[in-house]
């Protein structure tokens, strides 16, 4: 018997989280693995004994009964009746209960099965992940949307006040990115609200403006990376102070404005050494080296590594604390402008686009060996030619498509590198606070020390930041570039 | 019969904050409120039965008694059998449940208990807040945020 058990807290009263998970039926609309649902052997949702019906968006099909509900402990139980996913006998216990101090919502989620033999660690991540914290996940940000969303723009809340934001209004080209005048309601718990000074932009915040990536739903405002000053403080937020200088780089988007109400969990305070504007353009691009080169792939000292865009900003940021770590960095890059600024930046080698490929030069200039590890955010362009540059058992890191997406590869072209490839995502290595301090500690030791620097190549003006997307697209920007509110076009 | 219930998140895993609260004669080294505790006779303060007797910091006296104890679920529950408070059949539970999201600790306290009907408001506030609420707060100050 393998027993699994999950909890989490939400920052939202108990009776709104209880409202969304007590329709039994009602788990396709916010489970994210959950494709349709619907209910057999009996006409209602709280009825016990009735069955949901359901299919994954994996394929599976599910069929689950209700075995208990209780809107006095506000908790249900429910077993598997059939089941494609061979978890036997598998009953589970959904449970919330309040959090006194603070209106909050403790959330405890168990279940005990029987899954074939060998299949037990497997079956039992699939629940506590696939199932658990993403229904956490989830639920959470319903309930952090529905309050940003009965606040938002031109429904002035009591005690909002004014604020200008970039809105778009529905996914498309710069020309979407439009200023207004919205409303910033107060926080509330588990929020903050805080006073832009800068903002920095990323490739990112293009992927969410043309719908790529679907963190931004119009009407919305983009951008995930400021820094500020915090001016009110919601219930139930400790760590931070009114006046407090602050960043954060994080989903939920929404940093293009002057003002803005969001969850504190994932703010941190400014130390006193980095200024507003080095963290605005510095902190997502940092944190992703930090992690790339610590987690994704702890990098030796006698490594040899090849980083696309290293004249940009997270690619800068590799060469010069790849370099710092004592490995041999490789540089592949468009011009000889940008091959300076690769060289300066810790790159022994440049490669430029030449009579020979990529792969070919990279060959040349390690006597045959090739690149232990790459990390290429170039993707469609450029992924082939980083398999083939790879060493024998090297490591392609993919961390981004500026380019276009990857698109299909066989696997079993990575033997004849015995390769190992890597997809990593940002948020899931900066979701808990406790991970986001880890890595801001390091990136402020390490910008203290001359290990990194940022390049502020672009300060533009909130109201532009459609030419600030312009140019990031067009590859006409030099380092990074920020946005401050506030300052006339 | 009156019913009190207080909880709380607490920034550290449940092992550290059952560890700190677990000795049911700790009380004056966790709690603001408790000046100085001793068990009766000398017996173990995790023998189950065992009475403690405390002096709180405003000079008030209560003895208390060990009614359940379990390391398996973090809880501790106890009875008041002599106080000034003007309560009758108390019955109170404090108990530990682990946030796996974050490694935290999801603490609960509560008590049911009769009293006289024109002092239920004001003792469910004092017990809840001053004296549930109030010792939250000392662990969540001890273990940071």
């Amino acid at each position: 018997m393998v027993e699994v058990r999950r909890s989490t807290v939400i920052d939202a009263p108990i009776e709104e989280v209880w409202r969304i998970l007590r329709d039994f039926n009602g788990h396709d609309r916010w489970h994210p693995a959950v494709a349709e649902s619907r209910l057999t052997g009996a006409r209602f949702t709280d009825q016990v004994g009735s069955v949901r019906d359901f299919r994954l968006t994996g394929g599976e099909r599910v069929k689950e009964q209700l075995l208990s509900l209780s809107d006095k402990s506000r908790s249900f139980s429910y077993a598997i009746v059939e089941s494609d996913v061979p978890l036997n006998d598998y009953v589970a216990h959904v449970a919330l209960k309040p959090v006194t101090d603070g209106r909050r919502t403790f959330w405890d989620w168990r279940s005990k099965f029987r899954p074939p033999a060998g299949r037990e660690q497997e079956l039992a991540q699939l629940v506590a992940e696939g199932v658990y914290d993403a229904g956490f996940s989830a639920v959470r940000a319903l309930v952090s949307g529905s309050a940003s969303r009965s606040a938002h723009p031109a429904s002035p809340a009591a005690g909002s006040i004014e604020g200008q934001a970039i809105v778009v209004q529905r996914h498309g080209g710069p020309e979407e990115l439009v200023m207004e005048t919205v409303q910033v309601p107060p926080p509330g718990s588990g929020e903050i609200r805080l006073r832009h000074t800068a903002i920095g932009v990323n490739f990112i915040d293009v992927y969410c403006r043309t719908g790529y990536f679907d963190l931004l739903k119009p009407p919305g405002v983009p951008g995930m990376e400021a820094a500020g000053v915090v001016l009110d403080v919601g219930p139930g937020v400790t760590h931070l102070r009114v006046g407090d200088r602050v960043g954060y780089a994080c989903p939920p988007v929404g940093a293009y404005a002057s003002h803005r109400t969001m969850p504190a969990d994932l703010v941190f305070q400014l130390p006193e050494d980095v200024s507003d504007e080095t963290a605005a353009a510095s902190l997502l691009k940092a944190m992703t080296a930090e992690f790339l080169l610590h987690q994704v792939h702890p990098l030796q000292a006698d490594e040899t590594v090849l980083v696309y865009a290293p004249a940009g900003g997270v690619g800068r940021m590799l060469c010069q604390w790849a370099s710092h770590l004592g490995a041999r960095v490789i540089g592949a890059t468009s011009s000889p402008e940008k091959a300076a600024a690769a060289r300066a930046a810790g790159a022994e080698t440049v490669i430029l686009p030449g009579e020979i490929s990529l792969e070919a030069q990279v060959m040349e200039v390690t006597a045959g060996h090739g690149a232990d590890v790459i990390f290429d955010a170039v993707g469609r362009d450029s992924f082939g030619h980083s398999l083939r540059a790879l060493a024998i058992q090297g490591h392609l890191v993919s961390y981004g498509q500026a380019s276009g997406p990857v698109g299909t590869w066989d696997i079993g072209a990575l033997s004849s590198r015995s390769a190992t490839i890597s997809r990593p995502n940002f948020g899931h290595y900066t979701d808990t606070p406790e991970k986001v301090h880890e890595i801001t500690s390091r990136v402020f030791d390490a910008l203290r020390a001359g290990v990194i620097s940022v390049e502020i190549g672009q300060r533009v003006a909130l109201a532009d930041a459609a030419k600030a997307h312009r140019d990031l697209e067009g590859r006409s920007t030099t380092g990074s570039t920020i946005l401050i509110p506030g300052e006339s076009s | 019969m009156a019913e009190v219930y207080t909880s709380s998140i607490i920034n550290a895993p449940a092992e550290r904050v059952w560890a700190r609260i677990r000795d049911f004669n700790a009380l004056p080294a966790w709690h603001p409120l408790i000046a100085e505790s001793r068990i009766e006779g000398g017996a173990p303060s995790d023998q189950v039965g065992c009475v403690r007797d405390f002096r709180l910091r405003d000079g008030g006296r209560i003895r208390e008694k060990l009614l359940a104890l379990s390391d398996y679920e973090f809880s501790c529950s106890y009875s008041i059998l002599e106080s000034h408070m003007g309560v009758e059949n108390y019955v109170a539970t404090l108990k530990l449940t682990p946030v796996t999201d974050g490694n935290r600790t999801f603490a609960e306290w509560s008590a049911e208990f009769d009293c006289a009907a024109e002092a239920e408001s004001q003792l469910v506030s004092d017990i809840g807040g001053d004296v549930f609420q109030g010792g939250f707060d000392a662990l969540k100050k001890h273990f940071g945020t």
